[in-house]
């Protein structure tokens, strides 16, 4: 295996392992928190954005790493978001942890990962006619919240932080 | 406040102790154990009932190894990488339809902008498994399971029902992912890590249709 290949190999890991460790690869976690009855996973996924918000942007303003937005590309984000979200409930997992669960022996993950498997095939069949429809519409491109603003990140992360830890909080006095 | 707090838990402590002193001279029973074990439960809990860590703390471990992989693809590979899953699905089908219509494969428009590659990604979603593996293993949590408790509760423990959701939920969620170009590890993680515009309406929509599909699923009539 090529260098790239086994750093994957091991990030993948560590990420799978912190993945169970925090219990967020279990369909009752993800439905519970689309019944909004447990929030782990959003208590989990939060927690690693702050922390790793505040390295990679200080990293990125030191110039040691390179950002890489994704596409705002309007009708895509909304429409296959909105579409991810249905098929998330009903599936019980998500791409990633789809594969988690399956190795810590929810093996109706399975099923799961034969459907993204398909749905990624019909993706790539039907591109040519969305590449010519929903992402021709209307693109901003690869922005950042800085961009968009005109705000200094240093303003936006910490109101996103801040923002993070009252939702801690409720969450915590709720009792989710 | 706290210092008060603190003191009077001791003197709680001191004279359940005292109790139980008093009992095994005496023989009655100590009445005080009570306030012991609540003192216990405020303390900060790194672990769950479940024996699994505090998300908070396996959460911000998760944003270090953000960090280190990011600083890591960029010195070894020299391209920052982040993470994220749902690109690795296209290619992994791509690899799959190869075998049976290579050429049509060939021909596809998107299989040629998204290089059918097992590249850091690839290896990283193998990665995923591997690593939930070896964490449910070691600590016992390893469960074989083929319908999920509240997925039982609701449409019963046929597997064939269950399988044939999760097979159509995950059509239309990878179909999605790439329509949106990411996942909540994707744009979830990596996009709101970076203040990306795109993550944040992205994660919204995510969680708002999954809310409402998951209460038209699960909600009882009664």
């Amino acid at each position: 295996m090529s260098t790239d290949q086994w750093l994957g190999l091991v990030t993948g890991i560590l990420f799978g392992f912190l993945l169970q460790k925090g219990r967020v690869l279990r369909f009752e976690k993800q439905v519970g928190a689309m019944l909004f009855k447990d929030m782990t996973i959003l208590k989990f996924m939060l927690s690693a954005i702050i922390v790793g918000m505040a390295g990679i942007l200080i990293l990125s303003d030191m110039e040691i790493l390179k950002l890489s937005h994704k596409s705002m590309n309007a009708g895509a984000v909304v429409i296959g978001g909105a579409l991810f979200g249905i098929g998330w409930a009903v599936m019980g997992f998500c791409p990633g942890t789809s594969l988690g669960a399956l190795g810590e022996g929810r093996w109706h993950a399975v099923f799961a990962i034969a459907g993204m498997l398909c749905g990624a095939a019909v993706y790539a069949e039907i591109y040519p006619f969305l590449e010519s429809t929903v992402l021709a519409w209307k693109d901003f491109g690869k922005i950042g919240l800085p961009e968009l603003t005109g705000l200094s990140q240093w303003i936006i992360a910490p109101i996103l932080w801040g923002l993070f830890i009252i939702l801690f909080i409720w969450f915590e006095k709720k009792n989710l | 406040m706290k210092l008060r707090a603190i003191v009077l838990n001791c003197l709680l402590i001191f004279k359940a102790e005292n109790s139980i002193l008093l009992r095994k001279q005496t023989g009655t029973v100590p009445c005080k154990r009570k306030n012991i074990n609540k003192t216990k439960e405020n303390k900060m809990k790194w672990k769950t009932d479940d024996g699994g860590w505090s998300p908070y703390l396996a959460g911000a471990l998760l944003g270090i190894l953000a960090i280190a992989s990011a600083l890591a693809t960029t010195n070894l590979l020299g391209k920052t990488s982040y993470l994220g899953a749902s690109t690795t699905f296209v290619r992994a089908a791509g690899v799959l339809e190869q075998t049976v219509a290579a050429e049509h494969v060939k021909s596809n428009k998107y299989f040629t902008k998204t290089k059918i590659v097992v590249n850091w990604q690839f290896m990283l979603v193998i990665g995923i498994a591997l690593g939930a593996l070896i964490s449910s293993v070691t600590d016992k949590s390893f469960k074989l399971e083929g319908v999920p408790p509240i997925w039982e509760e609701r449409f019963g423990n046929s597997v064939i029902k269950r399988a044939f959701a999760a097979f159509a939920g995950g059509i239309i969620a990878m179909m999605g992912a790439r329509l949106a170009s990411g996942c909540p590890s994707g744009h979830g993680l990596s996009g709101m890590m970076q203040l990306s515009v795109s993550a944040y309406p992205a994660l919204i929509l995510f969680f708002c249709t999954g809310m409402l599909t998951a209460n038209l699923i699960y909600r009882r009539t009664s």
